[in-house]
C-alpha cells in the first residue's frame, strides 16, 4: 500500500511528463478499442444484412453447385425435393437457380450470372416483387454496384445471352425493373436476377434449382439426398477469414502506436532511475530494501497504464459513444470491394474488450516499468547517495 | 543507559577496486560508541570519513573486520535485516539534504514513520513534534524548492529523529550551509542529542562542528590518529 501511495505522489509530482505519457498511452488504449469497436459492429452490422439479404437461415446446395466455380453451375442444379417444396410452398424456403450469360450493356459484352428467384418470396429482402407486372417483357432486378458498372438504369432494357440445358445458345431482351441498395456485395456484383418461373423456363430446367435459401428461425435441417445442408459456419467462413485478417492488421497498427508509448514509458524510467539515483540511495539509507524500491519504481511506471485507464475513459467515451451513435463513413468506392461494408459502420464495444485492452495496456505497461527499475537492484546504495552515474 | 556501548567497530578495513590495484579507504580502524554521544569523525577529503559511516549506517560492507550495531554484528545481517535496522534504530543527514522534492516538509518528515506502518494519528503527532523541534512548524506544507538550505538541512533534521532512533549519522551536515545557519542546526542537534539521549556521529572537516563534538576521531590516511574527549 506504501509503494501505491509513495508512487502515485511521486507520478503526480512529475507532472508534464507524467501527463504526457498518459496521454499517449490513453490515446492507444482509446484507439485500440475503437478499432475492435469497429471490426466488431462491422462483423455484426454485415452478418446481420447477409442473414437478411444472402443467406436467410441457411441454405441447401446442390451437391455439385460450387458458386467459386462457374463451370459447376450447368451440373450444379437438380430438381427441388419434396421436403423443400414443401417448404417452399409453406413460405418457409425459397429455390434460387444459377446459370451463367452475357449481357450487352451498350454493346459491350460482360459475363454475368442470371439468378432467379420467386418473386413472391419474403425470405430474404430481395425487391423480387419488382420483377411482377409487365408480362410481355422479362423483368429484372439488379444490384447498385452492377448498375453502376453496367451503366444501366431503371426501366432500360438490354440484352443477355444464355445457353440452356441443351446447350443452345438463345437471346432476350429484359427490362431493369428496379435497383436495389444492399450492403451485401455477393448478391450484386455481376449478378442479374429473373423471376424463377422465367429463368426456369429459359434454361429448359423447369423445377430447378442451384441452392436453396431457408427461412431464419427454421430449426430443423433434415438431411435430403443430393443436397447439402450449409450452416452459418460455412456461409460465413469467408466473411470471418476477413474479419480475422483485418482484426490482425488493424491490431498490429495500433499495437505499434502502444509500443511508441510504452518506449516513452520505458525512457521515462530509465531516465527516472538516472536522474533520481540519489533519491533511490536516500529510501535505501531511510530502511527501504532494494527490492521495495524496484516495486515502488515499477508500480510508479505501471500507474501510467492505471491514469491512462482513467483519462482514456474520460476523453474517450464520449467519443466512443458518438462514433457508435453516428457511424463511421466508410470511404467512396467501397461497395466494389466485393465483401459486406455498409456506407456506415457503427462500432460495438463490448465490456469484455474494454477489460481486455485496458489489461493488455496495463500488463505491457508494468513490464517495461519492470525492466529498467531492475538495475536499482544491483546500485550500491553509497553510490546512489552521491548520484553517482552508473 | 548513558554510557552502554551502542556502537562498536572492529579492525576495520575497507579497500576499493581501483583498475587493476585497490585503493585501502580505513585501515584497521578500532572504535567504540556508547549512547548518547555527540562524537565526528574529522580529517581531510579522502581520509575516510564517509566511508567509515557508511559502513557503521550498514550502507556498505567491510572488506575486513566487522561493526557491531546495537549487538548486531554487520557480517551476520541480511540486506533485508540492514535495511529493517536502518529504518528502526537509524537516522541520516547528508550533506545535500536528500530531500524528497515532491513531497512536502511534513510528508518528507512523515516518510520513516510510513516505513515503520505507524498509525495516521500517531505519525502526525510526532511529524508535528519533530518540527517544532527543528523549528519548522509553519513551514509544513511548503516543497523543499520552497525552502532555503538552512531549512532543507533542518527538514533532514527532523526527518532523521522523528522516530527517535538511537543513531543519527550525520555527513557533512553543514557544509552548504553559512555561518548562522551552520550554529543553529548544530544547536539543534545538540538539543536533541541531550534530550533524547540520540547518539550522534558527524562526519566532518568543519571546525564549527568540531568546537560542538564532545569526542573527535581524527582519521588520516584511513587510520586513527587521535580520539579526543573534548568535552566531558
Amino acid at each position: 500500500m506504501l509503494a501505491y501511495k509513495l508512487a502515485y505522489k511521486n507520478l503526480l509530482g512529475a507532472g508534464l511528463r507524467t501527463w504526457l505519457n498518459v496521454f499517449v498511452l490513453s490515446l492507444s488504449l482509446v484507439l485500440l478499442v475503437m478499432a475492435w469497436g469497429i471490426l466488431e459492429g462491422w462483423n455484426i452490422q454485415a452478418k446481420k444484412d447477409m442473414k437478411e439479404w444472402e443467406v436467410g437461415g441457411g441454405e441447401y446446395w446442390h451437391e455439385l453447385y460450387d458458386p467459386l466455380d462457374p463451370m459447376s453451375f450447368k451440373d450444379g442444379q437438380g430438381m427441388i425435393p419434396p421436403e423443400i417444396e414443401k417448404l417452399y410452398n409453406s413460405g418457409e424456403a425459397v429455390p434460387v437457380l444459377v446459370s451463367q450469360a452475357t449481357v450487352y450493356p451498350e454493346g459491350r459484352m460482360r459475363n454475368i450470372l442470371l439468378k432467379g428467384i420467386d418473386p413472391s418470396q419474403q425470405i430474404v429482402k430481395m425487391p423480387a416483387s419488382l420483377m411482377n407486372g409487365d408480362t410481355t417483357v422479362i423483368n429484372a432486378i439488379i444490384g447498385i454496384r452492377m448498375a453502376k458498372a453496367t451503366k444501366l438504369s431503371e426501366n432500360d432494357r438490354v440484352t443477355i445471352r444464355w445457353r440452356d440445358a441443351n446447350g443452345t445458345f438463345d437471346a432476350s431482351e429484359i427490362r431493369i425493373a428496379g435497383i436495389f441498395h444492399s450492403n451485401v456485395a455477393t448478391i450484386d456484383n455481376n449478378q442479374i436476377w429473373l423471376p424463377l418461373d422465367r429463368l426456369q423456363k429459359m434454361t429448359s430446367m423447369k423445377g430447378h434449382a442451384s441452392y436453396i435459401i431457408l427461412k431464419r428461425g427454421l430449426m430443423s435441417a433434415p438431411t435430403i439426398p443430393g443436397w447439402i445442408h450449409k450452416g452459418y459456419d460455412v456461409l460465413f467462413a469467408d466473411f470471418n477469414t476477413i474479419i480475422k485478417t483485418k482484426h490482425i492488421a488493424s491490431s498490429t497498427v495500433y499495437l505499434i502506436l502502444l509500443s511508441l508509448a510504452l518506449l516513452a514509458v520505458f525512457d521515462t524510467q530509465v531516465l527516472s532511475i538516472f536522474r533520481r539515483e540519489k533519491e533511490i540511495g536516500t529510501y535505501i539509507a531511510l530502511g527501504m530494501t532494494r527490492w521495495q524500491v524496484v516495486w515502488l519504481f515499477t508500480v510508479e511506471g505501471a500507474m501510467h497504464s492505471v491514469l491512462a485507464v482513467i483519462a482514456g475513459a474520460i476523453w474517450g467515451t464520449p467519443l466512443l459513444y458518438l462514433l457508435s451513435k453516428y457511424g463511421l463513413a466508410m470511404p467512396k468506392g467501397t461497395e466494389g470491394y466485393g465483401f459486406t461494408l455498409a456506407e456506415k459502420i457503427y462500432p460495438v464495444y463490448g465490456a469484455e474488450t474494454i477489460i481486455i485492452m485496458s489489461v493488455i495496456v496495463m500488463a505491457a505497461t508494468a513490464i517495461v516499468s519492470y525492466i529498467p527499475s531492475r538495475k536499482i537492484a544491483k546500485m550500491k546504495p553509497t553510490e546512489a547517495l552521491r548520484g553517482k552515474v552508473q | 543507559m548513558e554510557n552502554s556501548e551502542i556502537i562498536s567497530v572492529r579492525d576495520l578495513t575497507k579497500r576499493f577496486p581501483m583498475g587493476l590495484s585497490e585503493f585501502t579507504a580505513l585501515r584497521g580502524i578500532s572504535l567504540e560508541f556508547s549512547r548518547g554521544e555527540f562524537s565526528g569523525v574529522v580529517g581531510p577529503s579522502g581520509s575516510g570519513k564517509t566511508t567509515l559511516l557508511n559502513i557503521i549506517g550498514l550502507l556498505d560492507n567491510p572488506t575486513d573486520g566487522d561493526v557491531i550495531i546495537l549487538g548486531n554484528p554487520s557480517k551476520n545481517l541480511s540486506v533485508k535485516e540492514a535495511a529493517m535496522i536502518r529504518r528502526k534504530h537509524m537516522g541520516f543527514i547528508f550533506q545535500t539534504y536528500n530531500l524528497l522534492p515532491v513531497y512536502t516538509v511534513f510528508e518528507n518528515v512523515e516518510f520513516p514513520l510510513l516505513l515503520l506502518s505507524m498509525s495516521t494519528g500517531e505519525r502526525k503527532k510526532a511529524v508535528l513534534e519533530a518540527l517544532a523541534w527543528v523549528g519548522l512548524s509553519d513551514k509544513e506544507k511548503s516543497k523543499p524548492a520552497q525552502l532555503s538550505g538552512g531549512e532543507c538541512q533542518r527538514v533532514a533534521i527532523a526527518r532523521a529523529m522523528v522516530k527517535r532512533p538511537e543513531i543519527v549519522l550525520a555527513d557533512e551536515p553543514t557544509a552548504n550551509l553559512d555561518a548562522d545557519n551552520s550554529h543553529h542546526i548544530l544547536q539543534t542537534m545538540e538539543k536533541l542529542n541531550k534530550e533524547l539521549h540520540t547518539t550522534f556521529i558527524f562526519a566532518t572537516h568543519d571546525e564549527k562542528v568540531i568546537s560542538y563534538l564532545r569526542r573527535k576521531i581524527t582519521l588520516v590516511d584511513g587510520k586513527v590518529s587521535h580520539d579526543d574527549v573534548l568535552k566531558p
